[in-house]
C-alpha cells in the first residue's frame, strides 16, 4: 500500500503526541502518527505514579492521566493514527517503510518526518556483571510493565542496581505490593535521579541507598538467589575487601537509558556521541532537511513535561518548514559543551527568525556543583551571558536562554561552561 | 527537646533540614537555604501526606488492571494499610478515567479514582 502525508511522526509517546497536536495548530494538514504498541502514550500508561504535569499543566497528574490529556484531542483533530505498526526503514528522501497486520507492507511518502521513538533501558548485557544467568533479572521498566499493566509480581526480595528514577519508583512500587526491597545500589557518589524520588520512594519506606556500591556477582541456578555487592573507589574500581552477600530472588536494573536510534542511523543521520541522539539545530531538525527529532530519542529527559515542550518546538518548526518561509543564517553557530557540561541541545543555531528574542538551550552537567554560573563564551573566551544556578546535578536537566541579541554572524561557536561563583 | 531530619524536595539541592520539637510543638527549623524549606519542613513534620498511586483488578477488561490514585493526598502512615484495603477491590469493565473506584478510603474522606480508560474485553474482539 502506498500513502502520502505532509507529516509522518514515528512514535506515539509524549513526544509524538505533542508534535501531532502542535503541528495541527500550525496549519499542517495531513498528519500520520505511527505507533508500534497497541496503545498510544508510549511509556506513560505504565508510569502510574504521580509527579507528571507539574511544569506543563501546573497540576500533578499520573502518567496515564498525562497521556490521556493529549490522546483524546487526537480524535477531534483528524490526525491519522496507526497502532501496532512497526517502522522498518526511513530513507533520506523521507519515504517510510512500515508493516502491520491490516495493511501489510506500507510505503509512505512524507514531506516532513519526526523521529519520536523514545529510548530503551540499558540491560545486564550492557554492564557485563559476572555470574550465572538465572531468571529474576529485569530492567526496572520491564518490572514496571509486569506489575502495573499485566498484573504479575516479578519477585519477593529485591535488590535494585542504579538509582535512576525508574529504579527508585519501582523500589516503592514493589514495597507497596508486598515485596522486600533490600537495597538500592548506586556506583556513583550521587543519585542520578530526582531528589523527590529519593525522598518519597526510598526514605519513606526506609529502603537503604548505598552510594559507591555495585553488584560484583549474581548467584543462582534457575532463579536469582543472591548478589555479591561491593564498594568502589574513586576510579569506580571494586574494593574487594568490602564484598558482602545479599540474598534476593530479584534484581532490578535502573542503569541508564539509550535513545533508540537504529532507524536514524540507517537513514545516515549523524548522532551525537554523548546524547546518542541525532545532532540537531534549534528547530530539532537533523542534518537531513525536513527530518526532525524530539523527546527521548534525541536526548534522555528527566520529565515528560520537557518532552512535551520539545515536541511542541518541533510541531511549530514543521509548520514553518512546510510553508517554506525559512531564512538561514550566513553561517551556522555551534553550541559547544565546555567545563562540566556533558552535552547541549540544540547543537547548532541555523536560522534567522524575525522577532525571536531568545533560544532555550538545554544541557546536562557531568558532576554536581553548588553556587555556580552557567557561562556562554565566544571563541575568545569572552563571557556573552552568565546565569546563576544555586545547584546543578547530572540528574536534573539545566536550561538557559541564549539572547538573540548576543548572536553575531561572525560567531562560529559558543561554548557553554559551568564556573564556580566567585562572589556571594 | 527532640529533633527530626527532613530532606527538602522543593528543589534539586535537597537541603537537610533539622526540625527541633517539644512534643508536637516546633521549636526551631534550621538547615534550609530558602523560605520554601520552612514551609516544606513544617508540613512534613506536622502531617506528612502522600498521593497513593496503585492498581485495581478489572473484571472483563481488555487489560487485567486499571491504574488508580487517591484523589488527594492521604497521611503517609496509612499507605501500607491502604494497599491491603485496595487489594480487595475489583471493578467491572468498562472503566472511565476519573471514575470513583472507592469512596472515602479508610475513613480518610479521600476517594480512589481511575487514572485511565479500560474497555471491555469483548469490544476488541474483531482486532
Amino acid at each position: 500500500m502506498k500513502l502520502e502525508y505532509d507529516l509522518v511522526i514515528i512514535g506515539g509517546g509524549p513526544a509524538g503526541l505533542a508534535v501531532a497536536l502542535e503541528a495541527k495548530r500550525n496549519a499542517v494538514k495531513d498528519i500520520l502518527l505511527l505507533e508500534r504498541d497497541k496503545y498510544l502514550g508510549g511509556i506513560l500508561p505504565q508510569c502510574i505514579h504521580n509527579g507528571f504535569g507539574l511544569q506543563y499543566f501546573k497540576e500533578e497528574l499520573t502518567g496515564p492521566e498525562y497521556a490521556e490529556r493529549f490522546i483524546y484531542k487526537l480524535n477531534d483533530n483528524q490526525i491519522d493514527v496507526k497502532t501496532e505498526t512497526m517502522v522498518i526503514e526511513i530513507t533520506p528522501d523521507k519515504q517510510i517503510i512500515a508493516i502491520n497486520r491490516d495493511d501489510g507492507l506500507l510505503y509512505i511518502q512524507a514531506k516532513a518526518v519526526v523521529l519520536a521513538m523514545g529510548c530503551r533501558e540499558r540491560t545486564r548485557e550492557a554492564l557485563a556483571i559476572p555470574g550465572s544467568r538465572p531468571a529474576g533479572i529485569f530492567t526496572a521498566g520491564t518490572a514496571q510493565r509486569y506489575i502495573n499493566i499485566e498484573g504479575y509480581m516479578p519477585g519477593r526480595e529485591v535488590v535494585v542496581l542504579g538509582s535512576g528514577d525508574i529504579g527508585m519508583i519501582m523500589a516503592r512500587r514493589m514495597t507497596l505490593e508486598g515485596a522486600k526491597v533490600k537495597a538500592v545500589l548506586e556506583i556513583m557518589p550521587f543519585s542520578t535521579g530526582l531528589i523527590r524520588n529519593k525522598v518519597q520512594c526510598l526514605d519513606d519506606f526506609n529502603i537503604p541507598l548505598k552510594f559507591n556500591h555495585t553488584i560484583t556477582r549474581i548467584e543462582g541456578g534457575k532463579r536469582v538467589e543472591g548478589v555479591t555487592v561491593a564498594q568502589v573507589d574513586k576510579n569506580l574500581q571494586v574494593i574487594s575487601e568490602t564484598e558482602e552477600e545479599i540474598s534476593c530472588d530479584t534484581i532490578l536494573l535502573s542503569v541508564g537509558l539509550i535513545p533508540e536510534n537504529e532507524l536514524t542511523r540507517e537513514a545516515g543521520i549523524k548522532l551525537d556521541q554523548v546524547t546518542r541522539g541525532p545532532i540537531v539545530n534549534e528547530n530539532r531538525e537533523t542534518e537531513l532537511e525536513g527530518i526532525f527529532a524530539c523527546g527521548n530519542v534525541l536526548h534522555v529527559h528527566d520529565l515528560a513535561d520537557f518532552v512535551t515542550e520539545e515536541g511542541e518546538i518541533v510541531g511549530r518548526a514543521v509548520g514553518e518548514y512546510l510553508k517554506r518561509n525559512r531564512k538561514f543564517r550566513s553561517q551556522s553557530i555551534k553550541i559547544v559543551p565546555g567545563d562540566n557540561i556533558a552535552y547541549v541541545v540544540p547543537q547548532h543555531i541555523d536560522f534567522l527568525i524575525p522577532g525571536r528574542k531568545k533560544i532555550k538551550i538545554f544541557m546536562r552537567v557531568k558532576k554536581p556543583a553548588e553556587r555556580v554560573r552557567i557561562n556562554l563564551l565566544d571563541v575568545k573566551g569572552r563571557v556573552l551571558g552568565s546565569y546563576k544556578k544555586r545547584i546543578v546535578t547530572p540528574g536534573e536537566m539545566v536550561s538557559v536562554y541564549l539572547p538573540e541579541a548576543l548572536l553575531d554572524d561572525k560567531f562560529k561557536n559558543i561554548t557553554v561552561s559551568v564556573e564556580k561563583e566567585t562572589r556571594e | 527537646m527532640e529533633g527530626k531530619e527532613i530532606i527538602c524536595i522543593s528543589c534539586p539541592k535537597g537541603c537537610r533540614i533539622t526540625v527541633r520539637n517539644r512534643g508536637e510543638e516546633i521549636i526551631s527549623i534550621a538547615g534550609n537555604d530558602c523560605p520554601k524549606g520552612i514551609k516544606y519542613a513544617e508540613e512534613e513534620f506536622i502531617n506528612p501526606l502522600r498521593i497513593l498511586p496503585t492498581t485495581v483488578k478489572v473484571i472483563g477488561g481488555e487489560l487485567p488492571l486499571v491504574s488508580v490514585k487517591t484523589k488527594n493526598a492521604i497521611p503517609k502512615r496509612l499507605l501500607l494499610k491502604a494497599m491491603t484495603e485496595i487489594a480487595e477491590i475489583e471493578v467491572k469493565a468498562p472503566v472511565k478515567i476519573g471514575q470513583v473506584i472507592k469512596d472515602d478510603l479508610m475513613g480518610t474522606g479521600v476517594s480512589l479514582v481511575a487514572t485511565r480508560n479500560i474497555k471491555r474485553a469483548d469490544s476488541n474482539l474483531c482486532s
